[in-house]
């Protein structure tokens, strides 16, 4: 794979800034080309499909039309609520002609079907598969927990080959970079989703457990691969009491990992951009970086 | 010159509602050959016989059609009425205007054209039918019972008190079953294995029944009344006549770690074992996957201590011929495997268990001598969540159907474990209580107010063990409308009831259909629940369904009352509906021979001329063809036909219908 | 003569508007018979174009059969018996598949649409799935046309 068409959303060129980092700096190590699909806008997320069905499809539909149009056959959306929407919506698409029809005439676009979009789970395993374990010469040697959530494990048609209740998409890449993946309880339970604002308390309580549960189970770091994810298991550490300072549990990205046990700088990754202090896990690793890897 | 009587059926209003049955009988008046046509509400009652016999001496019918209902219904009936005035019986037949007409069209008009076809064609068959005379074949008065729980003892028991003997075939080295496996049964808590050992230790010194434990069914032929069947005598390497039960070997042996499964792999047991302390026969069998001499050459220390020298680790399956003329099945349930909910922990949590297994925790004879202990560290749970519906009800991941049992047995273990702990909490998540047998209802609302037994209605949405071994149950309280969570010891899953593994195969050697799910199919699900397609073979128990002890009981009696009413005569008439083979043209190249799934066909010479060369041509045997007409279809040389459904005949209807 | 035949022809112009395909079915006693009469209890409705033909079972069909019923001007002919493995008779429908692989080649020879000839396994359990085949059947004759328009040689005779 030399190129692959980038849909980054919002969320990487914002709060999920560290993965956008970290992805880039892996894909530069492995050779991938990401070509953003020029023009692209907003995915619709959680709140056009509350609001509007019709909204919900055409909002991801002009964009995986976009993407048709600039020859992208294939489309990494990082963000797994962008995923979940573009994929989401070209299996409806496929689904139902008068759908695709109607899609048609209010985006001005026709989406034929080309595009195949994949998740962060499926693109890092693609990389595994095409030899990129051998870059990785500086394996981090920690206890991490795979924290799954809700859009990277469910939804039969839309995340292909994993089960709901156990699933294991991050698993061998973890194993690759030197880390070892505990055992434990929450790794599909909801973080909170998008209330960090509105409901603030159950986002508290439900990633709350998740951090607890991921420490009684052994782990040093939980790693994750989707920015809403990151950003409640992250951010909301201080006022926890038993995440307190000394307490806190590092949350990394998968592609975060992934570099630190290329042997890539942390800053490089944006590990010091995290709320909860991260900059640590890099001492995990059993040698030196390699001189001038960029 | 044919004469035949039409009768239409309005069959109240069932046919009368969509078709027009003065019409038909109208048109079927005009019909070439047929002499009379009429319409009546109720052919099958006694004046509508009267009609139909009153027809045919009046009017000197040749033949007969009913219009009507299906066959399957009454061309029993019909056929005898025709018998009682001198008709030959196979010179009525039924053309079925409810279930395949006025039940599934509402069009008036082309029901009752269909209806008018379907008689014609029907009038044109009977024109060409011939009287035929049944066919008597011997029947062997001994029946065979293919299982030996419960359902399957009662069977035998039920025969052989009927004069009949029995052969009682059980895979497991002891009868017994499931029920030899549970504690307490519901609605009396009666000792399950109280009320079980009388009846199995009747089996086996009835005189009519022949025990044959530790064997399984191989091959079946035959049919109706003479069934040859091969039973494998699986290996017990121990010598049962010279054997007395001491259980000497039992204790030397030094393979005492493997799971048994008898306590649903909560304890373990020796490789020189008997299942239970009350087993029938009480002689061990050696399990040769681990036995140390068989595997290796090595220990053979049973042996040595056996002072009757009943050991013989040169035994070898052996395969036995029996002759019987009737078969029960009665090869009962296991419980659906758990492992595919992910959600409860996916088969992988060892304080996650079945019904069986708490029952063995329950049983006094059982792992922990009856105490609740939980399987990860035997501590006793104070706290015991029971989950109903596991895999039943469930069309994506489990079986579609209650499984009946579940809902009784987990208040009873609800209740077993508040009386054995009594300061434990019990509680049940549960979709509805299914508690209609007698005394059911009662013994959930005994559970519920007498026991304390909390029971909550809402599924369960995950089950999962936290680091402090509690196991973290999140259901849904829905009557209270929010979310319940409870830190349970021990989880215990009422698993949907599904057929043996391997029935499927015992069926297709039978001939016997079973649904998609496994179960036995019963020849008709109101009026013949324990009879199957396979003339001779009856069902009893869970194979057919999931049920509970008094109905499996109940269809086990049942199931022995046909056996006995059909071996009760010497001889069974058996429906002439037999291939014929037209020696003149036929050229013997065999291949009905070869096609005949009961070998039903022979070759034979006919007699020759003096100095004409000997000409062989292939010959029916009555007794044994079953009349499925392959070989008329196969045959090149058009020279075997079908009685009941022969060429000329079908030839005829398919003209009907250009 | 007349009578004996049966009454259907003023629909069974292909010019006609809503031609009702004339479908024969040859079922098995033990199976599609019985799943057949299970359709009819549980009053399951279906289109009123088919006629059954009841044999012991599948394994009792000639080829002769299946051509005479479209001799007869047939739009379509249905065989349905057990599923593999369930023949009451342990092995005649496996007799009857095996004709029918051959018989399907047989008949494309003869100029026949192979969309007429239909081959199905529905058993004494299956009541909807009769229903639902006997339906999707004579949708599809439907979209077929009469036989007639098939084969214009026998038009002319």
């Amino acid at each position: 794979m030399k190129v692959i068409g980038y849909y980054p959303g919002c969320s990487l060129h914002g709060g999920g800034r560290e993965l956008d980092m970290s992805l880039r700096a892996v894909c530069r190590l492995a050779g991938v080309e990401l070509r953003e699909v020029d023009d692209w806008s907003c995915c619709g997320a959680t709140a056009a499909h509350n609001l509007s069905h019709d909204l919900a499809v055409a909002l991801p539909c002009r964009n995986l039309a976009l993407a048709e149009e600039q020859g992208l056959s294939e489309l990494l959306a990082p963000c797994a609520a962008c995923f979940s929407r573009l994929k989401g919506t070209h299996v409806r698409l496929a689904r139902s002609a008068e759908l695709a029809g109607r899609m048609r005439e209010i985006t001005g676009r026709g989406y034929r079907g080309t595009v195949r979009v994949h998740n962060l789970n499926e693109f890092v395993a693609r990389l595994l598969a095409e030899g990129f374990g051998a870059k990785l010469t500086s394996p981090l040697a920690l206890k991490v927990a795979a924290y799954y959530g809700c859009l990277l494990s469910r939804g039969q048609d839309i995340v292909e080959g994993q089960d709901a209740e156990n699933p294991n998409g991050m698993e061998a890449a973890l194993q690759a970079a030197g880390c070892q993946v505990v055992d434990w309880n929450l790794a599909t339970e909801c973080c909170g989703g998008g209330f960090s604002m509105s409901l603030t308390a159950a986002v508290t309580s439900l990633s709350g457990a998740i951090l607890r549960d991921a420490r009684e189970s052994g782990a040093q770091a939980i790693v994750t691969a989707c920015p809403m994810c990151h950003s409640n298991l992250d951010m909301r550490q201080k006022g926890m009491g038993d995440f307190d300072g000394a307490g806190r549990m590092p949350v990394l990205y998968l592609t975060e990992v992934l570099g630190l046990a290329a042997g890539l700088e942390p800053k490089a990754l944006g590990l010091n951009l995290h709320f909860t202090d991260a900059m640590s896990v890099a001492s995990a690793r059993q040698s030196q970086p390699v001189e001038g890897s960029r | 010159m044919a004469r035949v009587g039409v009768f239409i059926c309005h069959c109240g209003e069932n046919i009368g509602r969509t078709v027009d049955c003065a019409a038909v009988a109208a048109e079927a008046g005009r019909m070439s050959g047929v002499a009379v046509a009429i319409d009546y509400k109720y052919m099958c009652s006694d004046p509508g016989q009267a009609m139909i016999r009153n027809a045919i001496a009046e009017q000197n019918l040749t033949g007969v059609v009913v219009a009507a209902c299906s066959p399957r219904m009454h061309e029993v009936t019909f056929r005898r009425a025709a018998a009682q005035v001198g008709l030959n019986p196979y010179l009525l037949e039924m053309a079925n205007l409810r279930e395949h007409c006025s039940w599934v069209h509402e069009d008036r008009a082309s029901a009752t054209a269909k209806a008018i076809d379907l008689v014609r064609v029907m009038v044109e068959k009977v024109k060409r039918n011939r009287a035929l005379l049944p066919v008597r074949v011997h029947i062997e008065p001994t029946a065979m019972v293919v299982g030996g729980g419960i359902a399957g003892i009662q069977a035998a028991l039920d025969i052989a008190a009927g004069g009949k003997k029995v052969i009682l075939v059980e895979k497991s080295p002891s009868i017994g079953g499931h029920m030899a496996r549970l504690s307490e049964t519901f609605p009396t808590l009666d000792c399950s294995q109280c009320i079980l050992t009388p009846r199995m230790v009747e089996a086996a010194s009835h005189p009519n029944i022949t025990l044959m434990t530790y064997c399984e069914v191989a091959a079946v032929e035959g049919f109706v009344g003479n069934f040859q069947v091969t039973i494998r005598r699986k290996a017990r390497y121990v010598d049962v006549a010279k054997c007395t039960g001491c259980g000497d070997c039992a204790t030397k042996c030094p393979q005492k770690k493997i799971p048994n499964e008898f306590d649903a792999n909560l304890g373990t047991r020796t490789a020189i074992y008997t299942p239970f302390p009350q087993a029938v026969p009480n002689k061990p069998v050696i399990d040769a996957e681990h036995c140390i001499k068989l595997t290796k050459g090595k220990c053979g220390l049973c042996a040595k201590v056996c002072t009757r020298g009943a050991i013989n680790f040169q035994d070898k399956d052996e395969l036995v011929q029996v002759k019987v003329g009737a078969i029960v099945l009665a090869t009962g349930f296991e419980l659906w495997d758990h492992s595919a909910y992910g959600e409860y922990g996916g088969g992988r949590l060892a304080d996650v268990i079945d019904g069986f297994a708490f029952e063995r925790l329950a049983s006094a004879s059982g792992p922990t001598e009856g105490r609740i202990r939980r399987p990860s560290d035997q501590a006793e749970p104070k706290t015991v969540v029971f989950i109903q519906c596991c895999g039943s009800r469930d069309e994506k991941i489990g079986k579609a159907y209650c499984s009946k049992i579940c809902c009784m047995y987990t208040a009873k273990h609800a209740m077993l474990y508040r009386h054995k702990v009594h300061d434990g909490r019990a509680v049940v998540f549960y979709m509805d209580i299914r508690a209609a047998g007698k005394g059911y209802e009662e013994f959930v609302r005994r559970a519920i107010e007498a026991d304390g037994a909390e029971y909550v209605r809402g599924r369960v949405s995950r089950v999962y063990r936290r680091s402090d071994g509690k196991l973290i149950v999140r259901g849904a309280d829905t009557l209270a409308g929010r979310a319940m969570t409870v830190e349970a010891d021990m989880v215990v899953l009422a698993d949907a009831v599904v057929p043996r593994s391997g029935s499927e195969k015992l069926a297709q050697m039978l001939g016997v259909p079973y649904d998609g799910d496994g179960f036995y199919s019963e020849a008709h699900p109101k009026l013949r629940p324990v009879e199957t397609a396979a003339a001779g073979v009856f069902l009893a128990g869970a194979c057919q369904a999931p049920k509970d002890i008094p109905d499996s009981v109940a269809q086990a009696s049942a199931a022995a009352a046909k056996v006995l009413g059909l071996l009760s005569s010497d001889e069974l008439e058996r429906e002439p509906i037999i291939a014929r083979v037209n020696s003149q043209t036929c050229v013997h190249c065999r291949a009905c021979i070869n096609a005949c799934p009961y070998r039903a066909i022979e070759d034979a010479a006919l007699p020759a001329r003096p100095g004409a060369p000997v000409v062989q041509v292939a010959r029916v045997n009555e007794g044994l063809c079953q009349g499925c007409g392959t070989c008329v279809a196969l045959c090149r040389s058009n020279s075997i036909d079908l009685d009941g459904f022969t060429d000329e005949q079908i030839f005829a209807e398919i003209a009907t219908l250009e | 003569m007349e009578q004996t035949k049966a009454n259907t022809k003023t629909t069974r112009d292909a010019s006609a508007e809503g031609f009702e395909p004339r479908i024969v079915a040859f079922v098995c006693n033990w199976c599609t018979y019985a799943g057949a009469d299970l359709a009819g209890t549980s009053r399951m409705q279906y289109a009123p174009n088919v006629r059954i033909i009841k044999l012991p079972c599948t394994g009792r069909i000639d080829p002769m059969f299946i051509l005479k019923a479209f001799e007869g001007g047939a739009d379509a002919v249905l065989v349905s018996g057990c599923h593999p493995g369930d023949c009451h008779y342990t092995s005649g429908n496996y007799h009857a598949r095996r004709r029918w692989a051959v018989f399907h080649k047989l008949l494309d020879f003869t100029g026949i649409d192979p969309g007429r000839l239909h081959f199905s396994w529905v058993s004494a359990a299956e009541g909807r799935k009769f229903a639902d085949l006997i339906n999707d059947v004579t949708e599809a004759v439907r979209g077929l046309g009469p036989f007639a328009s098939d084969n214009p040689a026998r038009r002319q005779a």
